[in-house]
């Protein structure tokens, strides 16, 4: 009874609060929209411009040149979208593997020295780890790690094993491992606790975590390029390469190709988010 | 909690600490090791604080350290400021429209790299805008045009950041806003609070901590990120991140010890601004994990 008048009352200030904001509301949601509409828009016609120079406000001629480009063994485009993808499952995979059982303890235990591993985790994902980067590409030019996939993975896994302790430990943050407990007194061993139990529970969680892990190893210039040493030649690399050439349209087909990936992978996940912050509210 | 046994504990967090101590500490060690005098593939192998010195005088550093505490900030309370309207200006559909809510976590996905080269093609001095205004009259070249990017003031780094982290700042704050809305106002409003006494204080005070936080974030951030001052930057002086970028892959190997001070020097500040965000924080570990979308 009470709550129905307190909702009642609750839907009328809302209502006519959100008649006087309307402007303001609508304004918002258009610069919001901007900030994804402009680019791709911009992007799928500078790609597909040709001679789109000052003063022409759109372009005279269109040709299809930069994609073929792009799509061409010449412009490195594809093998750089591999080892893209490569490097970005790889970091995915290893990431989620480490920072699971992390997530769990950091989640769930009391231990000491837990405020500090908190900072140690937030500081490379809040500030790119560039004095790292740099302090560790002498020893990995000892072990032959630089130029190579391998030493290109381990360098990214510093961002993203934090990245994705941190999101894994505040999914983990509203387990209630009474239901494990019970699952035990019913009499499933370790595994099916784990299989039927906790994985279910922590999946959404899993997948918001997987999905940034790759964001982040996917969107990585300064690291790659520091242990890569041009040689390990991602999305972001040649991306900038083009663009420093002046070559407008090869660098938007490109943008075009790097910015998809990031938003199905965003999308895909975005109702998981969702639902994640939902718990909190 | 659960309490498992000590080894246990170290058990499950192995994995992570071999990454975090291994590759980040222990990188973040042997920088400090190579700035400080040994770094043989120069013939260095001794401790010395020249590189560290030679920042004291070196005015490429002073400038860059101002330029960058400057534009970081400026990016910093633009953006705080219009997370704040966005924000406030969306609580109300913000709970109830979907539309809504992926209209204000799509911008979160756009990578700077995108928000840079985009950028630069709309208000370079022969860019989009520029065009615009030609086509408008108000310029007759593309000299007429104001320089926004490469330019004295960081205009277009200002602009990107802007763009890119005001729609987390106001995700962060709408957060605080629809949990803890309606009980607040309704009694303000009973006491006869008229719109902008609720705003000014109930609601202000009520997002507050979310705002100055997540906006320390953003200071952070900006502070040590480089695909944004790399592209849309000049290069001198340009921001500390590019200043070591240069220096490291410099051909002449002896200016790279002063890249890693230059580094080191980058690492202490964020170290530092982490460790006020905690402080500010308090909470461990929060359920809506901010750094989740940086």
């Amino acid at each position: 009874m009470t709550t129905t008048t307190t909702n009642q009352r609750a839907q009328r200030t809302t209502t006519r609060r959100f008649d006087i904001a309307n402007t303001g509301t609508i304004f918002t949601l258009a610069a919001l929209a901007c900030i994804t509409v402009i680019p791709i828009v911009f992007l799928v016609v500078a790609s597909f411009a040709r001679h789109w120079y000052f003063p022409a406000l759109a372009p005279r001629e269109f040709s299809t040149r930069a994609w073929e480009y792009v799509a061409s063994s010449s412009s490195g485009a594809t093998t750089a979208l591999w080892m893209s993808l490569a490097i970005a499952f790889i970091v995915t995979i290893l990431s989620v593997l480490i920072a699971l059982p992390a997530a769990r303890a950091l989640a769930l235990c009391e231990f000491k020295g837990k405020r500090i591993l908190v900072f140690l985790l937030m500081l490379p994902v809040i500030a790119p780890p560039l004095a790292a980067t740099m302090g560790v590409h002498h020893l990995f030019l000892r072990l032959d790690l630089t130029d190579s996939l391998a030493g290109v993975v381990l360098v990214h896994l510093i961002p993203c094993v934090p990245y994705a302790t941190l999101m894994l430990a505040s999914s983990f943050a509203n387990f209630d491992t009474d239901i494990e407990a019970q699952a035990r007194t019913l009499g499933a061993n370790a595994f099916d606790v784990w299989r039927y139990v906790t994985l279910p529970a922590a999946a959404p969680g899993l997948a918001v975590a997987a999905a940034f892990a790759f964001l982040i190893s996917w969107s990585q210039y300064l690291t790659t390029l520091f242990i890569g040493g041009n040689q390990v030649v991602t999305l972001p690399l040649i991306l900038i390469g083009f663009q420093r050439a002046g070559d407008e349209a090869t660098t938007s087909a490109l943008s075009l190709v790097f910015l998809l990936p990031t938003l199905l992978v965003f999308i895909v996940v975005a109702r998981f988010i969702k639902r994640d912050a939902s718990k909190s509210i | 909690m659960i309490h498992y046994s000590r080894i246990r504990v170290a058990l499950l967090l192995a994995p992570a600490l071999i990454v975090i101590g291994g590759l980040f500490i222990g990188g973040l060690l042997l920088a400090l090791v190579q700035s400080l005098g040994y770094f043989a593939a120069i013939g260095e192998n001794a401790f010395t604080l020249k590189h560290y010195a030679a920042l004291i005088f070196d005015k490429e550093f002073h400038r860059s350290l101002f330029l960058t505490f400057a534009l970081s900030s400026i990016a910093t309370a633009i953006s705080a400021a219009l997370g704040l309207i966005f924000a406030v200006s969306l609580r109300d559909v913000a709970s109830r429209s979907r539309f809504a809510s992926v209209l204000l976590q799509i911008p979160l996905a756009m990578p700077h790299l995108v928000i840079g080269v985009v950028l630069i093609n709309l208000i370079a001095s022969s860019g989009l805008v520029a065009r615009l205004a030609f086509a408008l009259g108000i310029i007759n070249t593309p000299a007429d045009f104001p320089a926004l990017t490469a330019d004295t003031y960081g205009f277009g780094i200002i602009a990107a950041y802007v763009i890119k982290e005001t729609p987390f700042i106001t995700l962060m704050t709408l957060a605080v806003l629809v949990r803890t809305r309606d009980e607040y106002e309704l009694v303000a409003r009973t006491l006869g609070a008229n719109r902008w006494q609720r705003l000014r204080y109930v609601t202000l005070p009520l997002v507050a901590p979310a705002a100055v936080s997540s906006a320390l974030l953003v200071f952070a951030f900006i502070f040590g990120a480089f695909e944004i001052p790399f592209l849309l930057g000049r290069t001198y002086p340009a921001m500390l991140s590019v200043v070591a970028q240069r220096r490291f892959l410099s051909t002449d190997l002896s200016e790279r010890p002063d890249a890693i001070a230059v580094a080191v020097c980058l690492a202490l500040i964020s170290s530092l601004l982490v460790y006020l965000y905690m402080r500010l924080a308090r909470v461990l570990i929060r359920h809506d994990n901010p750094t989740v979308f940086l």
